[in-house]
This record gives structure tokens, sequence and C-alpha cells, in this order.
């Protein structure tokens, strides 16, 4: 069973259908009962970090999360909640990863948010995506971007920085991009994620 | 590097893809959600479904449509057409929308912008402008472009901008239905005013249009309707094209 956590973020939804088209059973759930029991945890969302953090302190996800130990998938607002800090907000997120959430800074015209369809680069220390996947465009929304650093298995690039499209330490995974959006290519790297061991 | 997206637009009524041409005359092309399985398989990047149903059941029928979509596609969607109220969002992003368009209500009202921007980001607020050149200045249309008002183009899309807005969709109503090209020169302007993303439409003819909104216009996606409903440009084909005019896409 494949727990989705329900914590009144926005685009839930398009998780649940991209689960329910590949055919894997699933449930969307904030009991942590049920996430602590389940065989994999998504963790996806669309939100502000600020208000977002604030519910996850005060409903105990926050620490739950940080103590589950099967695989967990962080989307777009998830992994950079997964992170250690947000400029959104100024504030201290969940800390599995030690990378920093940080605002683009508009160069050269691009505009933001970065949103639309652009290149996920795996990195050499990527053992869970398929190769197919490298260089293949996904579909991305967002205004703030995670830094590389050690945990860092896939960059793109935009508004003239190289950051992080892909993270993964220990049973934490997570993706900036919308893999649930990405038309085939995301639909292999969630297909990835459920094949990855527990 | 991002992609400039290639959006077909697919007008609803009665739950039927319809186009009109200068939004007047119409014709039937198609289940909604057929068709835009078929886009996202042939490689279109987003769809956007403007409804232009004029009954009490549209909400129900909209939200209803926007399960179906989010179902059965894997690519992004918008959804619009006579949104007023943010109860009217809230259910679209329950079943599973990932933009919501506003155009009149926003006119109307703009602090719905606001409104929207706030409770559910940014991202999600798809600001749709409809305007027309009048004696040299561009002016906002509202109902199909039947009705002048009195707010200037790139002050209202500014406006838009700082209510909270996440792209601009802009339809030239001298140019929509014709497939003579985008309004590229207005766009241009558009796109150096704003730090958000633009959507062009109106005039897509051929795969030049295409390659001329990108560059000239400097948009981020282009939308058309017809020219992709009824075959006239292929998707692949479009995007092909463009990759040769080094046009940074998605190959399909």
């Amino acid at each position: 069973m494949i727990a989705v956590i329900d914590y009144n973020a926005g685009n839930i939804r398009s998780v649940l259908y991209a689960l329910e088209r590949i055919g894997v059973e699933h449930v969307l759930t904030s009991d942590h009962d049920v996430i602590r029991a389940a065989d994999k945890v998504i963790f996806p969302g669309v939100g502000a970090a600020e208000s977002t953090m604030k519910h996850l302190n005060e409903t105990g996800l926050t620490e739950l999360i940080r103590s589950l130990k099967q695989p967990v998938f962080g989307i777009c607002v998830g992994m950079q909640l997964l992170c250690s800090h947000s400029e959104e907000g100024d504030v201290p997120c969940i800390g599995v990863f030690p990378e920093r959430v940080k605002r683009f800074r508009p160069v050269n015209g691009d505009k933001v948010p970065h949103m639309g369809w652009n290149n996920v680069k795996l990195s050499a220390n990527n053992n869970w995506v398929s190769k197919e996947v490298d260089n293949d465009f996904c579909y991305y929304v967002h205004s703030y971007y995670v830094e590389t650093g050690a945990d860092t298995v896939a960059t793109t690039e935009y508004c003239g920085v190289e950051y992080a499209a892909m993270l993964q330490k220990d049973n934490f995974y997570a993706a900036q991009f919308h893999p649930e959006k990405s038309a085939a290519v995301g639909e292999q790297i969630i297909r990835d994620f459920l094949a990855v061991d527990n | 590097m991002l992609a400039k997206r290639i959006i077909p637009c697919l007008d609803i009524k009665d739950g039927r893809t319809v186009k009109g041409v200068n939004f007047v005359n119409l014709r039937d092309a198609g289940d909604p959600v057929e068709l835009g399985a078929k886009y996202s398989l042939a490689g279109a990047d987003e769809l956007v479904f403007l409804d232009i149903t004029a009954t009490n059941e549209r909400r129900k029928t909209l939200s209803d449509l926007a399960r179906d979509i989010a179902r059965h596609l894997n690519i992004p969607f918008t959804i619009g057409g006579g949104i007023k109220h943010i109860d009217d969002v809230d259910v679209l992003l329950n079943a599973g929308a990932d933009k919501v368009s506003i155009n009149s209500a926003a006119v109307r009202r703009p602090e719905l912008i606001d409104e929207l921007a706030y409770a559910f980001g940014n991202q999600f607020v798809v600001v749709a402008v409809d305007a027309k050149n009048v004696d040299g200045e561009w002016f906002v249309h509202l109902n199909g472009g039947r009705v002048k008002t009195e707010h200037k183009l790139f002050d209202w899309a500014k406006e838009a901008q700082e209510r909270g807005a996440g792209e601009i969709l802009f339809t030239s109503m001298d140019h929509d239905g014709t497939k003579a090209g985008f309004a590229n020169e207005a766009l241009a302007q558009m796109s150096d005013l704003l730090s958000i993303p633009i959507i062009a439409s109106g005039g897509a003819g051929n795969k030049e249009h295409f390659a001329d909104v990108f560059t000239t216009g400097k948009a981020d996606a282009g939308l058309a309707a017809s020219i992709f409903h009824f075959g006239e440009v292929g998707i692949k084909e479009l995007k092909d094209y463009l990759a040769e005019q080094q046009i940074p896409v998605r190959p399909v």
C-alpha cells in the first residue's frame, strides 16, 4: 500500500490519478499509523512553505516524516520541505536533506515562476532512475529552488543557476518537477520509485 | 533549457469541443477528453479547456470535465470559462485542474486575482486577456470581443501580474481566426514589460507563425485551436520545424 500524505496542499489529486493510471493500490491519508505502516510514502505538494510548515508542525507530521524508515518520495514543494530551510517565509523545514531552498533571481528576461518543460540531467550517483530518462524533459512549476549538494541525483538549469532537480539520501527521494504531470517520462520515474527496495 | 510550449486550446460547449471562427461560427470538433488524450500522445506540452456554455449547470459540468481530464491525461491543463468566485476555483482544483483561467470576472472585480493567488498560489492563476487595437491603442475587450472596456491592455496585464497572476494568456481579437500570424509586436512589448510567462493566442496559421511568436513575439507558449483540430499543422511536424530553427522545444 502506498500512502499519499494529506496535508491540505494543492493539487494532490493529480498524484492520486497518476497512481490510479499505473494501477497501484494507494490511500490519501493524514493518519500517522496508516502512514507509518505503508510500504511507501508519497509527500506531494503545491503551496507556500511557511503556512505548510506551520500545518506540518502543528499536526506532528514534521516529526513523523523525519522518522519514516520506508521509501519516501517528496514532490515539488514536498521536496523543498524535506530540506533544512526555505527562503520562502524564512522558515526551518523538515531537515532530512541539509540543502537550502532559495528564490530564483530572474536573469536575461527569464520569467519566474519557472513554468514548463525543462531537462532532467541525471547525476553519475543516481542509482534508481531509469537511464533513458537522462536529459529528457519534465514539467516544472516553482519560484524557489534547491541548491545542489551531496544528495543531488539530478540537475537542471534556470535563471542562470544549475540546481537540484532530484535529491536522494537513505530512504528519502525527491523531485522538484511534477512526475505526475510529465507524460511518459514522469510515469517512468514514479514506477522507478515504486520499484526501489524497502 | 526551458522549452517553448505548444498548447492546443479546446473550446467546450455542452460537453463537446468546438472552435469559433472569430468567436462566432462554431464547428464541432469532438469529445474533449478523447481529443485531449490525442494531443497529449501527439506531444502537446499543455492543454487549455475553455467552457463557453452559458447555463446554470456550468459549475458542475466544468468540475466533472476537470476530473475526467485529470484522470486520463498526464500533462498539465488549464480550465476556464465563466469563473466568477473563489468557490468555482476550489471545486476545479479539487477535481484535479492544474490551473484556472479567469477573464471577464477579473476585469469586473480585479481583487479576484489577489484572492485566488493568496488562496491557491500564483501558479494556479492564469489571467486571460482579449484585446483589440482601436486607433493604434490596445484595449481589453469582454464577452468574446463584443464589449470594449476602458482598460488599456498593457496597464491591465501589469496590474494582473502585480495582483498575483502566474501567467497571462493574451488573445488578439484582431488576429484570432485570421490564420495570418500572431500579434507579435504587442506580445513582445508585453513580454518586456512583465516578469511572468505569456501565452500567445490568436492568428496561428502555419509553423512559421509559431517560430515568429517565439522569436519576434518573445512568447513563452503558443496556443492554437482549429489548425490543430483540423489537422492543418501536426504537433510533431511543428516541433521538428521549431527545433530546426534552434527554438528550444520538448521533442516528440
